[in-house]
């Protein structure tokens, strides 16, 4: 999986947990908080829907590393590439 | 010292003159309205809303729906976060302070209090996670975050109190499906205690969403059958054949009289009087004794003799025993008032559980404005068991006079609620 294709599941993911925020123009490199109204809840869902839809575990010390879309896709990308996506 | 202090709550009450508690906003969403006008006209017009719906793990039942707006108060994560139950109640909640014109910018959030009562909260959040977790070879890592604050008794109150900003105290009156007067009622007691100020109150009901409690009915076999949906729940008839089950919720805005008074608010009724009591005789079956026992005592507090009430709304919820059971009471204690009229609003809603007081309320509060008492529809066949001289059977009457309505509601483990509003009169 790409880096963008990684960050486009990253914000589908958002999308739904996040309806009311509009998604469509993020700042990969800019912290999410900063750029949608996300509170701790919300990220506990991502990391839910990781889990859900690919089987991703993130533990809670690397929350942190789910801050931007481009840290996202770099702390993502090993792991995906691990199931073999 | 003890019996000093027995003493002097004995003469308290002597002494000191209770506030007038009066009705100064309703808010509600019921299966055929969402709106008080809308709901009043679709009782006059015979209109029920009664559908069915897919339940989990049983099929097509049938079940009151409620269709209104959700994002017209809540924003979608809100929605999605929260329970149906805590998005009824904002809801109602702000449709009765809107219908209430109260500015409640002004108003002092923590003197303000939310009282709502539920019949049951928390069985279709544990569904819905029990059921995710089944997908996931019922792994509880899976299991929702959300599950506590969605679950906890308390929830629709609080709900209200994060989308209002109230800052008072906010719960949830667990009553079976007596708990929409209890709302009523509790909040008319912390008004006249002066622990608030302005007090939303009656009750919600997300129970259509958890299919426990219609597989418990139909277990009893008190879940309602029927081909055509809008002649399924059929109180008092001879084919009545159970409970309709629905959700809905229905709030109010109460508040002390001079206080009402004093911002010039409409005023939709005045509380007479309630009883509250226990038939401490069943898990599951009614106790006429009991439930006249309750409807009397609320006659007393009110000051009034049965003559006084002009409209009973009955419980009634289209169970073979326990409309007789009720009916029989109601018979006992408006033996010498003949003139009392009596009808039923599941007949057209189905039974919306903790909702039901309330929003049966609603539906006869204009009554004190046209003088029309809404029928009990669905009587094609009056079983003469639970025949009453007042029964309002199918069409609308025009009363003689509505100055007083008796709204009861009965709840499983035997709690019974009567409560009394009266046309307001400075």
């Amino acid at each position: 999986m790409t880096n963008d294709e990684i960050k486009k599941v990253v914000i589908d993911i958002i999308s739904d947990i996040a309806p009311d925020e509009d998604t469509s123009n993020l700042k990969p490199d800019v912290r999410l908080r900063e750029q949608l109204q996300l509170d701790s809840m919300d990220f506990l869902d991502i990391v839910m829907e990781l889990r859900k839809r690919y089987g991703i575990e993130v533990p809670e010390a690397e929350y942190i590393k789910l801050a931007t879309l481009d840290s996202c896709a770099e702390y993502l990308g090993p792991k995906f590439a691990a199931l073999g996506k | 010292m003890l019996l000093a202090g027995g003493w002097l709550a004995l003469f308290i009450p002597f002494f000191m003159k209770q506030s007038r508690v009066v009705i100064t906003g309703v808010g509600l969403t019921a299966p055929n309205g969402n709106s008080l006008a809308e709901f009043r006209q679709n009782l006059l017009n015979g209109i029920a809303g009664i559908e069915r719906i897919d339940v989990r793990y049983m099929g097509s039942q049938l079940a009151g729906v409620c269709h209104y707006d959700a994002l017209k108060y809540q924003k979608k994560k809100e929605v999605r976060v929260g329970t149906r139950a805590g998005s009824i109640a904002i809801y109602c909640a702000r449709e009765a302070l809107a219908n209430s014109k109260v500015n409640f910018d002004a108003q002092a959030k923590d003197r303000v209090g939310i009282y709502i009562g539920c019949t049951e909260h928390g069985n279709v959040e544990t569904e819905n996670e029990i059921y995710n977790i089944s997908k996931f070879n019922y792994d509880t890592k899976y299991w929702s975050h959300y599950h506590n604050p969605r679950s906890v008794a308390n929830n629709p109150a609080g709900e209200t109190s994060l989308s209002l900003g109230i800052t008072g105290p906010a719960y949830t009156i667990g009553a079976a499906c007596a708990a929409g007067n209890m709302g009523l009622i509790h909040a008319t007691q912390m008004l006249r205690l002066g622990e608030v100020d302005f007090a939303i109150c009656g009750g919600v009901s997300e129970s259509i969403h958890t299919f426990g409690i219609f597989a418990g009915f139909k277990s009893q076999n008190a879940l309602a059958t029927h081909e055509d949906p809008k002649k399924a729940s059929r109180p008092f008839d001879k084919a009545r054949n159970g409970i309709v089950i629905s959700e809905g919720g229905c709030l109010y805005t109460l508040e002390r009289l001079e206080d009402a008074q004093a911002r010039g608010a409409k005023i939709y009724a005045e509380i007479a009087g309630y009883h509250v009591n226990s038939d401490a005789s069943d898990y599951v079956l009614p106790n006429p004794e009991r439930q006249s026992e309750c409807i009397q005592k609320a006659i007393a507090r009110a000051g009034m003799t049965p003559r006084d009430i002009d409209l009973v709304n009955t419980h009634a919820t289209a169970t073979p025993l326990g409309d007789i059971q009720e009916t029989q009471g109601i018979r006992t204690v408006f033996a010498d008032s003949p003139d009392t009229l009596v009808n039923n609003t599941k007949s057209f809603i189905g039974h919306a559980m903790g909702a039901a007081g309330a929003l049966e309320l609603a539906g006869n509060l204009p009554s004190f404005d046209d003088l029309i008492v809404h029928p009990t529809i669905n009587v094609d066949d009056l079983d003469p068991q639970c025949a009453l001289p007042g029964l309002v059977l199918n069409q609308p009457r025009k009363a003689k006079r509505i100055d007083a309505i008796l709204n009861n509601s009965f709840g499983m483990l035997g709690i019974n609620s009567a409560l009394i509003v009266k046309r307001f009169v400075a």
